[in-house]
């Protein structure tokens, strides 16, 4: 019997970069295929191809047997292919029902929505999947686990017979993922095919039939699931196909340095903020760097924006340099002596003005009580952009017109007029040329050994690893471990997470 | 501009790209040429300095609202209740002050000393109210001064009753209805006004602020700006800036009544939007604005010349009005095509 879908070959370039270049992939009927990979190995790219939202450039693509060339997504769902995201797509204000047919709600002869037969059927729908709700209540008013359900059953529903589920795990609870993994083992019963994409190795192995990892555009490994197909295997095959051929230096072992004699500038204690993270604390010390990684998700975003007063935590306390700090707004965090730096330059730059009004803005009361003194902020924002290294050195020119790693040294020298006493920096790499990313390396040590306490959040290991002298790992809200004075590589912090 | 290599193409000289950048302040200014020729040409009469002085003194109170209306454009809100507000902050001066028999309203007669500045506490109060619903509870500016506008006509409706009241303390008098060695004291206030707002916008620590929060909101509050300040200082200024309208707007027109100043809200939108500051804040000021209030004036004043059907004078600026907004919207997709090309 010929699979679900065969695809062999597929090539996919964006501007010249290969994100896919000769993948072969098949999902059988009556399976689920798990997929591993790091960000931007491939994955997401080939799910799009399959559910129609990119065209490949080059390869075969079957479905049932026949070649396809979809043109949409809508031409991939007429052919039975649907793809339930991490970021659901339901309607929380509707009722459970009008979720299960939104957009093809059932109507009488009067041309009016059949809401009794809507229920009704949206009720059976949902039992057979092992879901017995009040099909009439708000969506929005039940856990997270039950609409990822109601999603998943409105996709069954309109006749899809290959599901891409995209990290269905990651918000989910123990018993939550239990009973969607029941209703995956019935949905696979019934002679459908499931793909599914995770972080969650331990999820994969526990649900899928067969594994796929990914790396650089590839798929590095395939296997059906069984003995010596374990964690391990998943992890060598996502960095490279074994410990002894690693040649770049991040996956080799870090010494992680031990600096808790120096004073403890930030300290977090029982920090809740549902439903990101609960029970948070940890410490941060002057001249070190301490990295925090999660996976996407793992709340790690909204401690960043907690430390910097944006959200205000449930519970727990913050003290930055032994004061109890409660940050009402971030303007409070900045005079506490805290910086911060978020995770897409979208939300930290001034894109139309000046280089030196980007850097000015933290702390433009130094330079002005009342009137502005530009003579000022060009001189010292010409002096800390100097020192950053940013290129063209000028300051009067528009900070849309640079590249995107001189645009992040711009929002690390607005916050070196004045040095804060800790600065929180999320994703401080991502998307920057290697250049520009060993540049900000060297920034953010230079930093730490001038006494800052730096916090680098990132769901990337190689950033964390590359800047971190202590590692915290974020899993579902939680902080799981924590790795100091020891020697740890890629592989030890993805078998964390 | 500081490098050579920023430019992809020819550096220093690109027509175009000058042209693109330059649409939003090049537009209003071509539109006041065109206008002023036009109705030079059509009406000799029109280009007198007599004439001018008519429509400086015609745009005056448009004007001081329109200044504070350019804090709150800049920004990125919106302040429907200026008109309301003036008319409010006119007739709560009339009822702090002694009116004449025939005027049958239950007032509170005080002396002009604390009738202003009162008058002056009562509108910033209105200001303080929207800057409260928009930066506490979260408000949308367009809705909160909505319910504001409302307010501001149930005020004037409640303390007036219907009547009209012609009393105003003697300094309000004076700088709105009298001269300075020819020139009338209104030209004066709304040419400080606009003045003082252009040093504190380009000046001033706050107008920098103002000007970054309507650049990039989110970056300003995780630049530690405070946001709901600034927020909330805009709402306040437009209201106290038409509060001053409205006062001296009694001793322009004579008298305080009811849906006096109903037309200056959208004059002083206009005037703002046709200068060419943006729509989406960050982009604009006092000199836009300025430009804006001649064109408007300009047209408002020769429309009169000309003799047009007054009925036909409505739908001519409500037109005008239109192709500003093209106008805008449309410099400012230019500026995201080209920030997202470099």
């Amino acid at each position: 019997m010929a699979p679900l879908i065969e695809l062999t070959h597929i090539v996919k370039t964006f501007g010249g970069v290969h994100a896919l270049s000769g993948v072969d992939f098949a999902l059988k009927a009556g399976s689920i295929h798990g997929l591993a990979g790091e960000n931007g190995a491939g994955k997401s790219t080939l799910m799009k191809v399959i559910a129609g939202v990119h065209g490949p450039d080059s390869g075969q693509f079957l479905v049932d047997g026949e070649p396809v060339h979809f043109r949409s997504a809508r031409d991939a769902r007429a052919r039975g292919i649907a793809m339930v995201h991490q970021e659901l797509s339901v309607a929380p204000d509707l009722s459970v029902a009008e979720n299960v047919f939104l957009g093809a709600q059932p109507v009488n002869r009067m041309g009016t929505i059949a809401w009794g037969r809507m229920a009704r059927e949206a009720s059976e729908q949902l039992k057979n999947l092992g879901l017995d709700i009040d099909p009439r209540a708000r969506l929005g008013d039940f856990p997270i686990g039950v609409q990822q359900l109601v999603e998943l059953a409105r996709v069954l529903f309109s006749g899809a017979r290959i599901i891409i589920l995209d990290e269905p795990t990651s918000a989910l609870s123990p018993p939550e993922i239990a009973r969607l993994f029941a209703v995956l083992r019935r949905v696979r019963e019934s002679g459908r095919g499931i793909v599914f994409i995770s972080h969650f190795l331990d999820d994969i192995l526990e649900i899928s039939d067969e594994v796929s990892v990914f790396r650089n555009g590839l798929r590095a490994a395939h296997a059906d699931v069984g003995p010596g197909i374990d964690k391990t295997w998943i992890i060598e095959n996502m960095i490279g196909a074994g410990r002894d051929e690693l040649g770049e230096s991040y996956l080799h072992d870090i010494a992680l340095k031990a600096r808790k004699q120096s004073p403890v500038v930030l300290e977090a204690e029982g920090l809740t903020l549902e439903p990101f993270f609960r029970n948070v604390s940890f410490q941060a010390h002057a001249g070190e760097v301490l990295g925090i990684y999660g996976f996407m998700g793992s709340g790690q975003i909204e401690l960043a924006r907690m430390l910097f007063g944006k959200l205000r935590p449930d519970q727990g306390r913050l003290r930055i340099a032994g004061a109890i700090a409660r940050l009402k707004r971030t303007t409070d965090a900045k005079n506490a002596g805290v910086g911060f730096v978020p995770e897409s330059r979208r939300l930290m730059l001034f894109r139309e003005e000046p280089i030196y009004r980007n850097i000015s803005i933290a702390f433009l009361e130094h330079f002005s009580k009342l009137f502005l003194r530009p003579g000022a902020e060009r001189a010292a924002a010409k002096v800390h952009a100097e020192r950053l290294g940013v290129r063209p050195s000028g300051v009067e020119a528009r900070l849309g017109a640079l590249s995107g790693g001189n645009q992040q040294k711009v929002a690390l020298a607005k916050w070196l007029t004045r040095p804060p006493k800790v600065l929180v920096l999320v994703e401080p790499t991502r998307g920057m040329d290697v250049g520009a990313k060993e540049d900000v390396v060297h920034i953010v040590k230079s930093l730490a050994a001038q006494g800052m306490a730096l916090i680098v959040l990132s769901t990337e290991p190689e950033t964390v690893l590359s800047l971190a002298d202590r590692v915290l790992v974020m899993r579902k809200g939680e902080l799981t471990s924590e790795f100091a004075d020891c020697a740890i590589s890629k592989d030890k912090l993805l078998a964390a997470a | 501009m500081a490098d050579g290599d920023l430019g992809a193409k020819a550096p220093g000289f690109d027509l175009g790209r000058i042209f693109r950048d330059q649409l939003r302040n090049i537009a209003p200014f071509a539109t006041l040429i065109l206008l002023v020729g036009f109705f030079s040409i059509a009406a000799p009469s029109f280009a007198t300095l007599g004439n001018f002085e008519n429509i400086l003194q015609q745009v005056s109170i448009t004007a001081m609202i329109a200044v504070g209306l350019t804090f709150v454009i800049l920004t990125a809100e919106i302040d429907l209740s200026v008109g309301a507000i003036a008319n409010a902050t006119a007739i709560v001066l009339t009822f702090f002050t002694a009116q004449p028999d025939y005027v049958n309203i239950q007032n509170l007669p005080l002396p002009g000393v604390l009738a202003i500045p009162l008058t002056l506490i009562a509108c910033a109060g209105l200001g303080l109210i929207t800057a409260f619903g928009v930066t506490k509870i979260g408000i949308p500016s367009f809705i909160m001064t909505l319910a504001m506008m409302q307010i501001g006509a149930g005020l004037s409706a409640v303390l007036v009753r219907g009547q009209i009241a012609y009393n105003v303390p003697p300094i309000v008098r004076t700088l709105g209805s009298k001269t300075l060695y020819g020139v009338p004291w209104i030209i004066i206030v709304a040419a400080l006004m606009l003045l003082v707002a252009h040093l504190v916008l380009s000046h001033t620590r706050f107008g920098r602020y103002v000007y970054m929060v309507g650049g990039n909101r989110e970056a300003a509050e995780y630049s530690g700006v405070n946001v709901r300040f600034v927020t909330g200082a805009v709402m306040t200024i437009s209201a106290v800036c038409s509060g001053i309208a409205g006062m001296l707007g009694v001793a322009y027109f004579g008298s305080a009544q009811q849906n006096e100043f109903d037309t200056f809200l959208l004059d002083a939108i206009a005037a703002v939007v046709v200068g060419g500051t943006s729509l989406f804040g960050g982009r604009g000021g006092i000199g836009n604005t300025i430009v804006g209030l001649f064109v408007l004036g300009v047209l408002n004043n020769g429309l009169d010349y000309v003799k047009i059907d007054s009925f036909l004078k409505i739908l001519i600026r409500g037109v005008i009005l239109l192709v500003a907004l093209v106008i805008n919207i449309y410099a400012e997709r230019l500026r995201s095509t080209r920030t997202l090309n470099s």
